[in-house]
């Protein structure tokens, strides 16, 4: 039973390192990217104020749709967002990986437990209408 | 201030925010919704979006290392997200429902009367020994950590399962309906119902709040609130601080752990009571 549950943490915590690295690693490209591409956000440049980037009028990706033409135009800001949602999956990621152990080790109460929560985070992915 | 002053200063400030967030099993949400509204003066949708992205960043920076060192209570942890999940999901339906305004000056209060209770319990922390619990003892959701602070392995009976739902749902209400308080009310319903040790509660809430914000992270997107440029530094910051914050845990005793949350929680709760009362 122990050595079972061993299992079941090492299997989660690779799934966790692994997102969060590869998050990482997408986020700070995307970064670069952006920086690369506008010589005007950095400092030498001159007086552009991120407020124009945080304001309510700020145009970036927040659809699949939108996402994807971003990421074809080589955008460093999509390039971000990928990488977020990428940090977002993790958890969801984590949930399967749980559902997928459970039933390896044949703990069918475990098993539904977490195949429920998978359920109601696809569901509430699908409900937002993404 | 450029655009690379900015994200260069929130990545820093979002270091000491995960460390914040990961010894306590909060988002770090305190810390990143009154900084980018108070400091930066950006918009507050935008802030809880980034907020959103700290909590998920916190809780899998952090849970990586807690579930590796059996700091958290996996079973547990697994169980309760049927309740979080659950009212995550609900509550993004009710908040065109409920005023937000009442909603904080209830929550307010409950978040008050909890940082109380959690504080109340700091000379009794010693864990469980036997437990009549049925659902507990039919899931099998005991368990044991090593506590390096003491030198040796803790072994805790679990208790209070229906009320440890019961509040776990209103955690996942309330993170959903108002953006803030994910974990501010999962320790306490770990630490004071279920009788969890204060480190496990709060490295199994750390562990849990990343699900219950993914419940939510969808309509967050869709509804355009999160922010490249503000959540790359908070997202690569707050990584950086809970994957350095989940080494300290282990080594902090208890009863600081304890002591912090409370301080953190007081915090909250006030934050909560000014934005019900004076809006």
């Amino acid at each position: 039973m122990e050595r079972r549950v061993r299992n079941a943490e090492l299997a989660i915590s690779l799934v966790l390192r692994v997102g969060v690295l590869v998050s990482v690693a997408v986020i700070a490209a995307g970064l670069g990217l952006m920086f690369a591409h506008h010589g005007e956000y950095l400092p030498i440049r001159g007086h552009y104020s991120y407020r124009e980037l945080t304001s309510r009028s700020t145009q970036f990706p927040h659809s699949f749709k939108s996402l994807g033409h971003s990421l074809a135009r080589g955008e460093g800001r999509g390039v971000i967002v990928l990488g977020v949602f990428i940090l977002i999956l993790t958890p969801v990621l984590r949930v399967a990986v749980g559902v997928v152990t459970f039933l390896y080790e044949k703990d069918l109460p475990m098993a539904l437990v977490t195949l429920y929560v998978l359920v109601v985070l696809v569901g509430s992915f699908f409900l937002a209408g993404a | 201030m450029t655009p690379l002053d900015f994200v260069v200063s929130l990545a820093l400030i979002s270091v000491a925010a995960g460390i914040l967030g990961s010894l306590v099993g909060l988002g770090g949400g305190v810390v990143i919704v009154p900084v980018l509204t108070l400091l930066y003066h950006v918009d507050i949708r935008l802030a809880i979006g980034a907020s959103i992205v700290s909590v998920i960043a916190t809780s899998s920076g952090a849970a990586a290392a807690y579930v590796r060192e059996r700091m958290t209570n996996l079973r547990a942890g697994m169980f309760l997200e049927i309740a979080t999940t659950t009212g995550a999901l609900s509550g993004a339906y009710l908040t065109t429902v409920l005023p937000t305004r009442f909603l904080f000056i209830v929550f307010g209060v409950v978040l008050a009367y909890s940082s109380f209770a959690t504080f109340r319990r700091r000379h009794t922390d010693e864990p469980l020994t036997v437990s009549n619990d049925r659902i507990a003892n039919y899931f099998d959701l005991h368990g044991s950590y090593y506590d390096p602070a003491v030198k040796r392995e803790i072994a805790y009976k679990v208790v209070g399962t229906t009320p440890g739902l019961a509040l776990m749902y209103l955690a996942g209400l309330v993170s959903a309906l108002l953006g803030i308080g994910s974990g501010a009310l999962k320790v306490p319903a770990m630490d004071s119902a279920m009788h969890l040790p204060m480190k496990v509660s709060s490295a199994t809430s750390n562990f849990m709040i990343g699900v219950t914000a993914a419940a939510s992270a969808g309509v967050y997107f869709i509804r355009g609130q999160i922010d490249p440029i503000i959540a790359a530094p908070v997202a690569a910051g707050v990584l950086l601080g809970a994957t350095f914050g989940a080494r300290v845990l282990g080594r902090v005793a208890s009863k600081t752990v304890r002591i912090v949350f409370v301080v953190v929680l007081v915090v909250i709760s006030l934050e909560m009571l000014q934005k019900g009362i004076l809006p």
